[in-house]
């Protein structure tokens, strides 16, 4: 078995990486991240009459809804071609005769695209905390860091997905229309498919797991991360009744979002391995 | 004995039912300029994704420098290769110089190397402009340069001069030979066989997954036993003249365009010939002895 050069690793990663600093795509995504969450942080309470940054937790719980629909289309959009892009040009077989395994291609690019990923996300909603910071106390700033934190490793976990899509697909095309599909199924579809189970059976038959079922899906999982570490929504959302003592924990849910970014990531490595 | 820097073994791949190369056994010797030539699905490409490692062996196995293609070694044996794709598709945002600068960290070759390699393959001038500026023969340049990153002693050369221009291609092979002086090896595939038929040191004909022949371009030649064509220049009545001395020769045919004729005649029958032909004295202004092309070869040998 051949051994992993974390130097290899790393002279992909960093040319991904500056590849999107360069071409302005980290710009681009946080200055995207930074103006949705300051309108939201400033008109988020509009539909309750008021203007204006009213408190954390609730600029918290408005902007996981941005995010649960913007991260996970970001980084499939990301990491969609990443393998199979390479292929399509035709400069995958240069780089495979280079002194450097696949599993190190595959590594080296998912950390540069994630690395992007999490510099965009840190500083699109860091500068959002900068402009917030007069106003929020020492536990608001930590509940905020969290939120970027999961946001981050929801980013991480859709790039991973889509890795592995890329590693599957036959073409850029396919992968693309792949990737459409899979933000469809994991952040529209999925919750629908869920509650749709437990109105026809009218929660008589297996009403106990359907709270884990939300941990097949990393959006949910992240909704539930930064719904749970916040009181105040937690008590909004209604959710402190039906939910498993197991399920708010959050060293138990980043667990679960660490094996979304493990597993999928580790499929793509086996298949490209192949 | 210096032992062979290429040496393949009952090479076969197979691609589900279809068997793309069947058993091939190939040796090259260190500072061989090697070409491989066959028709569009004859196997060649397969059979140099193999040798690079880009695909798995159904059977068989490759080694390098006495090394096995994908073995335990594998990290030193790809610092040995270079390799130029037919299309080469390099990085459009980075310069020149910044793309060779990426694949010899890769290679863990040192980045000084990178500024002379671009003036030897003429892109001196050109080393800060954006690869997406290049023309398609700048890039092949560009791309031949990455294969020279590390000074390999193996290069692979797929289709090297696609996309040059004719000053391009002598540039290219002017280097090549130079690096032939150096020891270095080189196997090349190209469909434009007169371009290489003069510089490679020997060659592979692959048809059908198989190596039908290897040898020297003289050595292909003789073994199929091509007629020869003799091209005389002369004046009026000249064709009279020549069929009347040529009577008794295993003539194959011969056929006048202007004041010339070309008679195609077996390689046993040359010298006969030509003895014969020197009796018409000055009726014969001028005479050249045509050996059969590669092309001729090489459709010999698929016939």
């Amino acid at each position: 078995m051949l051994s992993i050069d974390l130097k290899q690793i790393g002279i992909i990663a960093g040319k991904e990486f500056w590849d999107r600093i360069r071409n302005r795509w980290v710009l681009a995504v946080a200055i995207v991240f930074t103006v949705f969450a300051l309108v939201i942080a400033y008109f988020g309470s509009a539909q309750q009459g008021a203007v204006g940054f009213r408190s954390i937790d609730v600029t918290i719980a408005s902007l996981v809804s941005l995010v649960i629909y913007l991260i996970p289309l970001i980084a499939l959009i990301l990491g969609f071609d990443a393998i199979v892009g390479e292929r399509e040009r035709g400069s995958l077989d240069l780089l495979l005769t280079l002194p450097i395994t696949r599993k190190e291609l595959i590594l080296g690019k998912y950390t540069g695209l994630a690395a992007a990923l999490a510099f965009s996300t840190i500083a699109g909603f860091g500068a959002v905390g900068l402009i917030l910071s007069p106003q929020l106390d020492l536990n608001a700033l930590f509940h905020y860091a969290g939120f970027m934190g999961s946001a981050i490793l929801l980013g991480f976990a859709f790039l991973s997905l889509a890795v592995m899509l890329s590693v599957f697909a036959a073409d850029r095309t396919r992968a693309s229309g792949l990737a459409i599909a899979m933000w469809f199924f994991f952040v529209l579809v999925f919750d629908l498919l869920i509650l749709g189970a437990l109105v026809v059976t009218a929660g008589d038959y297996g009403g106990d797991i359907f709270p884990y079922l939300l941990l097949a899906n990393p959006a949910d999982v992240f909704r539930v991360l930064n719904v749970f570490s916040l009181d105040e929504v937690r008590t909004l959302y209604g959710l402190a009744t039906v939910f498993p003592e197991a399920l708010s924990n959050p060293v138990t849910l980043g667990g679960v979002m660490l094996a979304w970014i493990v597993g999928p990531l580790a499929v793509a490595i086996w298949r490209f391995e192949r | 004995m210096a032992s062979n820097i290429v040496e393949a073994r009952g090479v076969t791949k197979d691609f589900g039912t279809v068997q793309a190369v069947k058993g091939v056994d190939l040796s090259i010797a260190p500072g061989e300029l090697f070409g491989l030539i066959g028709h569009n699905g004859a196997g060649k490409s397969t059979l140099f994704k193999m040798m690079l490692g880009l695909i798995p062996l159904t059977a068989g196995e490759i080694r390098l420098d006495g090394d096995l293609v994908n073995g335990p070694r594998f990290r030193e044996t790809r610092r040995k290769i270079g390799y130029l794709p037919e299309n080469v598709v390099l990085y459009d945002n980075l310069t020149g110089l910044e793309t060779l600068h990426f694949f010899a960290d890769l290679k863990a070759v040192a980045r000084s190397e990178c500024a002379a390699l671009l003036d030897k393959v003429g892109l001196a001038n050109a080393a800060s402009r954006r690869v997406k500026e290049y023309s398609k023969g700048m890039r092949q340049r560009l791309g031949f340069a990455q294969a020279l990153l590390g000074t390999p002693r193996l290069l692979f050369l797929d289709e090297p001069t696609t996309g040059l221009d004719p000053g391009a291609i002598r540039d290219f092979y002017r280097i090549l030979r130079e690096l032939k002086g150096e020891g270095v090896t080189m196997v090349l595939t190209s469909h434009i066989l007169a371009e290489i038929q003069e510089r490679v040191d020997r060659l592979s004909i692959m048809e059908d997954g198989r190596i039908r022949a290897t040898g020297t371009v003289q050595q292909l030649r003789e073994g199929m036993n091509l007629p020869l064509t003799l091209e005389i220049a002369g004046g009026a009545g000249l064709r009279e003249q020549v069929s009347r001395v040529l009577e008794g020769l295993a003539i194959e045919s011969i056929e006048e365009a202007g004041n010339t004729l070309h008679i195609r005649l077996p390689r046993d029958a040359k010298m006969p010939a030509l003895t014969r032909l020197a009796t018409l004295g000055e009726a014969m202004r001028d005479l050249h002895v045509r050996e059969p092309s590669l092309e001729d070869v090489f459709f010999g040998y698929r016939n």
